[in-house]
């Protein structure tokens, strides 16, 4: 088949510059090695990056700290991936967001720029907080954490994460309203310009997403399936851009996707009928199974969109760290040279991470309308 | 368990807080200013291309009909037109024989007429005729008694033999 012909030529081709790349890296590392053994010094970057592989979450923050030349790939990839009270624009600049706290003594809001990236306590209103791990935590004069107190400040900051939400439901306002403009002034005739680009993907939506798995009533739904395909989208592609309005992490925060896939178990809920009630609460099964049928049931009422949080999360987050992880091996080997390969495999990354974004977004648009479609299916099965 | 769940509510809250805000915020909008119009506008522009495709369809069937009942009317016409003339043919034959009949008796009656006035001539030529032979042999006889009678005794003669055949019975 040419199918198979073609996986395999990829398959070929993939695996070629693979080895070239293994060829290189090799190269690299004896030679750093013998050049390390001839200067008397134990191999320090391959040891620790042994170390930094082997355990990851041991070799923290801590570590990365201790010795400030040494480069920890997983702290900074986990910061790169992580939400953060700073947005980090380029060398030493970075814009100090809001910090909003909720404590038990009442509200208080500073610039997180007052933290001077976590090197200095801030003596609040009602407390002196801390940045560590890019969390904020009450603590006393020491600079120790102070756990009682702690545990009673709520954040509410505006972080970078919140920020890139704000700027992509800008984005998204501006362009829809724009398309919808067009609508109004071109009525009846045919798409033109971005109206022409966003016309398929919405009727794509509908023909292939709504209809197909909710049936007549998908109307009803459209608003949130769409909103839904398309914030998912663009948060997707802005986070794949590594400058300041992108770059943030958002549709690969867990706490996003949490906020997401919890519409969709209301939204599911709330619109199922009679049957879906009845096939959770009285399945078609002999009376004495109920015990063991209704408490599975009900776990598959909440592991359905559980499982949409974790899909899109883990799916955004590893794209994430793939490009990152090809990135510190520039800096893992210390060599310029490695530069090249590792631009290209981002490069390819990248490209394998566009269709990502668009192919999570469908998923997740589309598993939503099959949950609705089962809940509000008039037959009975 | 406890470890990896501590703290979870203090640092996260915020941005379950607003992520969801802004979320529902965009739907909200979205589905205002833009979902609605633009679904309704795509739905409303299919309906319209859908009844101009009906339009059309109809159309072409009442173009057909129009064309059968052209083509029928021609038909009917034709027969129609046929029909006249062989009526009109009929007729013509109908008149031409009627005015050959017509002629012919009045031909005929003219001719009697005609017969009949030659009779009536011919029979007054002929009473003519014998009129004047009577008088002229009236006359010529009238000549010839003068011619004989101018002599006194020729007519004594001849009134005494007529006498004498004369017998007084």
């Amino acid at each position: 088949m040419s199918l198979s012909r073609i996986l395999n030529s990829k398959k070929i081709r993939f695996s070629a510059v693979f080895a070239l790349f293994l060829i290189f890296v090799n190269y690299q590392t004896a030679v750093k090695a013998q050049a390390d053994t001839s200067l008397g010094k134990a191999p320090d970057t391959i040891l620790n990056v042994a170390e930094h592989e082997a355990g990851a979450e041991a070799a923290g923050h801590e570590a990365a700290h201790g010795a400030d030349e040494k480069f920890d790939p997983t702290t900074v990839i986990m910061e790169h991936i992580a939400d953060s009270h700073t947005w980090h624009l380029w060398g030493h600049t970075s814009i100090g967001l809001p910090v909003i706290l909720y404590t038990d003594k009442g509200i208080e809001s500073f610039s997180s720029s007052a933290f001077h990236h976590g090197e200095e306590a801030y003596e609040g209103k009602f407390y002196t907080y801390k940045l560590i791990e890019d969390k904020i935590f009450a603590v006393n004069a020491s600079g120790a954490i102070d756990k009682e107190a702690s545990a009673k400040v709520y954040d509410f900051s505006i972080t970078k994460n919140i920020l890139a939400i704000w700027i992509s439901v800008a984005l998204l306002i501006i362009i829809f309203s724009s398309v919808s403009s067009s609508y109004k002034k071109r009525e009846g005739k045919a798409p033109k310009g971005l109206q022409s680009f966003i016309e398929p993907i919405i009727l794509f939506v509908r023909d292939e997403i709504a209809r197909p798995n909710i049936g007549y009533k998908y109307n009803k739904f459209m608003p949130l399936l769409l909103t839904l395909f398309f914030f998912i989208w663009i948060n997707n592609l802005l986070g794949l851009i590594p400058l300041f309005p992108g770059g943030a992490n958002v549709t690969g925060n867990i706490f996003m996707t949490f906020v997401l896939s919890f519409i969709v178990l209301v939204v599911v809920n709330l619109n199922g009928n009679k049957y879906y009630w009845k096939h959770i609460l009285l399945p078609d099964v002999p009376w004495w199974l109920y015990p063991i049928m209704i408490p599975v049931e009900i776990i598959g009422v909440i592991s359905k969109p559980f499982a949409l949080m974790i899909r899109l999360y883990a799916n955004i987050s590893a794209g994430h760290i793939i490009v990152l992880s090809l990135i510190a091996l520039i800096f893992i080997f210390k060599s310029i040279a490695l530069a090249p390969v590792s631009v290209a495999f981002v490069l390819f990354m990248d490209v394998l991470e566009l269709l990502v974004a668009f192919l999570q977004a469908f998923i997740f648009t589309m598993l939503t309308a099959l949950f609705i479609g089962t809940a509000v299916d008039e037959h009975h099965h | 368990m406890d470890k990896l769940f501590e703290g979870l509510l203090n640092h996260h809250i915020g941005f379950v807080v607003w992520s969801t805000l802004a979320f529902v915020i965009l739907f909200v909008l979205l589905r205002a200013l833009a979902w609605k119009p633009i679904l309704g506008a795509i739905h409303e522009r299919e309906r319209h291309i859908e009844s101009a495709l009906q339009a059309a369809e109809n159309a072409k069937a009442e173009m057909a009909r129009l064309t059968s009942e052209n083509e029928s009317l021609l038909k009917e016409a034709r027969a129609e037109r046929d029909l006249i003339l062989k009526e009109a043919k009929e007729l013509r034959e109908k008149m031409i024989a009627e005015s050959r009949a017509t002629a012919q008796a009045e031909g005929a009656k003219m001719i009697e007429k005609a017969r009949i006035e030659i009779e009536g001539q011919k029979a007054a030529a002929l009473a003519e005729v014998k009129n004047q032979v009577s008088s002229l042999s009236i006359e010529i006889a009238e000549k010839i008694l003068r011619s004989e009678f101018a002599d006194q005794s020729k007519q004594e003669a001849l009134v005494s033999d007529l006498l004498k055949e004369v017998k007084l019975n």
